[in-house]
């Protein structure tokens, strides 16, 4: 509770700074404006626009469309990433290709991939997926080889001792004690996978599809900063979201059945 | 959950006898050849309790992992009821000096391991099998707890439990009390002898303790290194169940202790 409280009371007064600031807080006769509104806009504008185009159904429908390429480049990503993970921990010839290719792709902001693919995808929802899978894949794959490298070879022992066969035991053992490692990988490609999708959407058009994403960029092409305030709200809210209502539940279940829970 | 468990699964005792034919394993070290073992012959009864003693590099560990099929020896052969012994396999299970269990699962979940591989049970009976054994380490009332929540003590009779409970002929145990504080062990020496004599199956059990393996087994064999070999072999014919402070196991002790010492003083002097 005291938790909440403090977070609540943190943000409540930055809003209130930032209405102070802006001019919406006349009616208390606090008069500054430092900043015109296409400068720095109020928060009584970016809640009205929020408002607007939740009621008129335009930002629903462009989440949809944007959640639907995050959640497909994801799991194609995760489809990806986690067999080549396993197979580079359990292949040195796999560590010393796709595990250095990793590494080195890993470094590389998935939006740098945006012009090759324009060019070979055109404007296309696959060119948006590409950039996704780009920025979750390497991540991910790095994770679970990490994770698989670090279970205690004493597991797969105990295991084969117990009549496991080397399947069962992959399966059974090495997975599941790779789990912390491999979620806090996920959580990870997760966060890239965001970030890469909202580059490519500001970058590229599509017409199969307005993301919020393109939100964004048309507000500021029409010097519309409420607009891309109001964007930037929702993108922060979805990361949070996702970050509360999925991730941090397996991670505590995690670390209560591992006992390395922390307060 | 009682003594008086019904599976028919509960009333058989598998056991087996076991051969060591002129065991040789060697391994390469930064330091050169070190001789693990040394045409190490050995033949164990059904139903018998063996100790493994001697410090640490004699081979008793080695011996152990090739009698679980674990490591391969380089000359020589382990038999199990006269079948060689090729791959790990249900009918020995391992007991390590880490508990090894697994902390995704809770502490039935990890009796079940094994159980779970075990064909001709369902899983209301794999249940029933395992809350048996639990009982049989008194850990009945920790079914569901984490492994991170058990001392050390309570771990090392969870593994007990899961080793146990696919109903293996030989248990082998690798120094499984060895971290373990002295009043834990205590009780577990009281505790293993008991159901060694309910479970009645053959035990291998490898300590550098001294008085652990004249306390638990019915004969002690003494390793020596380098090479490793079996220098001498005693026999324990106290009652059971014996305690770990009874006189008489103090002077047997003795008389492993002095035939190490005797190794130790005639090495000295090459």
């Amino acid at each position: 509770m005291k938790n909440i409280a403090q977070t609540f009371i943190f943000f409540f007064l930055l809003v209130l700074i930032w209405a102070g600031i802006t001019g919406d807080l006349d009616f208390l006769g606090i008069h500054c404006t430092l900043w015109s509104p296409y400068v720095l806009p109020s928060p009584s504008l970016v809640a009205q626009y929020l408002w607007d185009n939740t009621l008129n159904g335009k930002l629903p429908l462009s989440m949809l469309i944007t959640l639907r390429r995050l959640l497909i480049g994801y799991a194609i990503g995760l489809i990806i990433g986690v067999p080549l993970g396993m197979l580079a921990a359990r292949f040195r010839m796999m560590r010393n290709t796709v595990g250095v290719l990793g590494l080195g792709f890993q470094g590389l902001p998935s939006v740098c991939w945006v012009p090759l693919a324009c060019i070979w995808f055109g404007q296309t929802e696959a060119a948006l997926l590409f950039v996704v899978i780009m920025g979750t894949l390497w991540s991910v794959l790095l994770s679970t080889e990490n994770g698989i490298r670090n279970v205690p070879p004493i597991y797969a022992r105990a295991a084969r001792t117990m009549g496991s066969s080397p399947i069962h035991t992959l399966l059974f053992v090495t997975l599941p004690a790779s789990a912390p490692f491999v979620v806090s990988g996920m959580k990870q490609g997760w966060a890239f996978a965001w970030r890469s999708l909202m580059a490519a959407e500001i970058y590229v058009s599509v017409i199969s599809g307005f993301g919020i994403g393109q939100y964004l960029h048309y507000g500021r092409e029409l010097q519309r900063m409420h607009q891309v305030v109001g964007v930037m709200f929702i993108i922060i809210l979805v990361g949070l979201l996702a970050d509360k209502l999925i991730f941090s539940p397996v991670e505590m279940w995690l670390h209560r059945r591992w006992g390395t829970a922390r307060d | 959950m009682t003594d008086n468990a019904t599976h028919p699964e509960l009333h058989d005792y598998p056991t087996a006898r076991l051969s060591v034919e002129h065991v040789t394993k060697t391994f390469e070290t930064q330091g050169g050849t070190v001789v693990a073992l040394q045409d190490v012959s050995i033949s164990i009864r059904e139903g018998e309790f063996v100790c493994f003693v001697g410090p640490s590099g004699c081979g008793k560990s080695t011996l152990l992992n090739i009698i679980a099929g674990l490591e391969k020896p380089d000359s020589g052969r382990a038999l199990i009821n006269g079948t060689p012994i090729t791959e790990p396999g249900r009918d020995r299970l391992v007991m390590f000096q880490e508990h090894a269990l697994f902390p995704w699962l809770d502490v039935i979940g990890n009796v079940m391991f094994g159980l779970k591989q075990k064909p001709n049970l369902n899983n209301h009976e794999r249940l029933e099998v395992a809350k048996y054994y639990l009982y049989l380490v008194k850990m009945d009332n920790f079914a569901h707890a984490n492994i991170h929540e058990l001392s050390g003590g309570m771990k090392q009779r969870v593994a007990l439990a899961r080793s146990l409970a696919p109903n293996p002929k030989i248990l082998l145990m690798d120094e499984p009390f060895s971290a373990l504080d002295a009043m834990t062990r205590e009780q577990l020496y009281g505790d293993i002898q008991d159901i060694w004599q309910k479970r009645k199956k053959t035990i291998i059990f490898v300590t550098h303790n001294v008085r652990e393996s004249a306390c638990l087994g019915d004969r002690v064999l003494l390793f020596t290194p380098h090479p490793g070999r079996i220098r001498e072999e005693f026999e324990v014919s106290l009652p059971r169940p014996r305690n770990i402070n009874d006189h008489d196991l103090a002077d047997l002790s003795q008389r492993i202790t002095a035939a190490l010492k005797g190794y130790n003083q005639a090495n000295e002097c090459d």
